[in-house]
């Protein structure tokens, strides 16, 4: 018998890969994009989840948004990474202190 | 119980293909076993009734911007030496923070509040239910302000990928058409007057 509490607990699990992910890699921008992409899949996870065991379809109008958002998020992230890689020749995070923030 | 089995099977390889995409070495290694990931979420997505939605990512993620972060690492030639000190590094406190979230959240999500009695398995849809209408009638009536704005949110997103990715090298000589088609004839055409020759013998 499969309850809310197997898929929630599964999108926690995903979220919480991903973050411990940010913490890992923190010097290369393009595996920190595939895991904000991957927080975003158990975000979504969790809205099907409440959206069929509520029986409300607006759930899966918010995973629609948040599939569209997070389409031109990658585009525009990875046109910048590009611009990036062109002006710097790296993409680590640490050497990217030419605004000494 | 095949739903179980079901679940637990999606779940561990989705769990564990989400540990590869952060602890692989290769980005492209990354990349793929993020696919996975995406493609095992659409399967669980299947299992809880929203079949437009699994469609829409194995077809919009797997399709459009997996391949673009594909491209884009297979285009970049990254030196992946450095990029990867201080991982060993920041593994314990990674890890140490992603466990206590799992437990806070764990505790909150598996109590009774969220159990079987609160939310009761619903019936499974008929057979000739479809997802795909339910979902389009309520898009396209409530949200239909919203679904406009997140069209024209992909639209800024296609201009502005394009204007930041446009390069134009001082190096490489163009066409103008407009300075061709401005030409006048005084610009082009000069008259000489030149002498003939005439009495060599």
């Amino acid at each position: 018998m499969l309850t809310l509490s197997h898929f929630l607990f599964l999108g926690t699990i995903l979220f919480c890969i991903s973050m411990a992910g940010i913490f890992l890699n923190r010097k290369n921008v393009l595996i920190l994009l595939m895991c904000i992409e991957l927080m975003l899949l158990a975000v979504n996870m969790n809205f099907i989840a409440f959206s069929h065991y509520m029986g409300d379809v607006t759930g899966q109008v918010f995973v629609f948004f948040i599939l569209t958002v997070a389409a031109a998020e990658a585009a525009i992230g990875l046109a910048i990474l590009v611009v990036l890689f062109r002006n710097r020749e790296t993409i680590n995070v640490a050497e990217l202190d030419s605004m000494h923030g | 119980m095949f739903e179980q089995f079901v679940f637990y099977f999606f779940a561990i390889v989705m769990v564990l293909s989400a540990g590869m995409v952060i602890t692989l070495r290769n980005p492209v290694h990354s990349a793929l076993f993020l696919v996975l990931a995406f493609f095992t979420s659409s399967a669980l997505w299947l299992l809880l009734e929203a079949e437009f939605l699994a469609i829409t990512l194995v077809l919009v993620y797997v399709g459009a911007v997996m391949v673009l972060f594909l491209f884009v690492v297979m285009m970049l030639d990254i030196n992946l030496a450095p990029l990867k000190e201080g991982f060993a590094r920041y593994a314990p406190l990674g890890i140490l923070v992603a466990l206590v979230i799992v437990i806070e959240l764990g505790l909150v999500v598996l109590g009774d509040r969220l159990g079987p009695q609160a939310f009761p398995a619903p019936d499974p849809a008929p057979a000739d239910f479809s997802n795909t209408q339910a979902l389009g009638v309520v898009l396209y009536t409530v949200y239909v302000y919203p679904f406009e704005i997140a069209a024209v949110i992909l639209l800024v997103a296609i201009i502005a990928a394009i204007a930041l990715t446009l390069r134009r090298r001082a190096d490489t000589r163009y066409q103008r058409p407009e300075a061709q088609v401005a030409v006048r004839r005084q610009d082009r055409v000069r008259l000489v007057d030149i002498p003939g020759e005439r009495g060599t013998p």
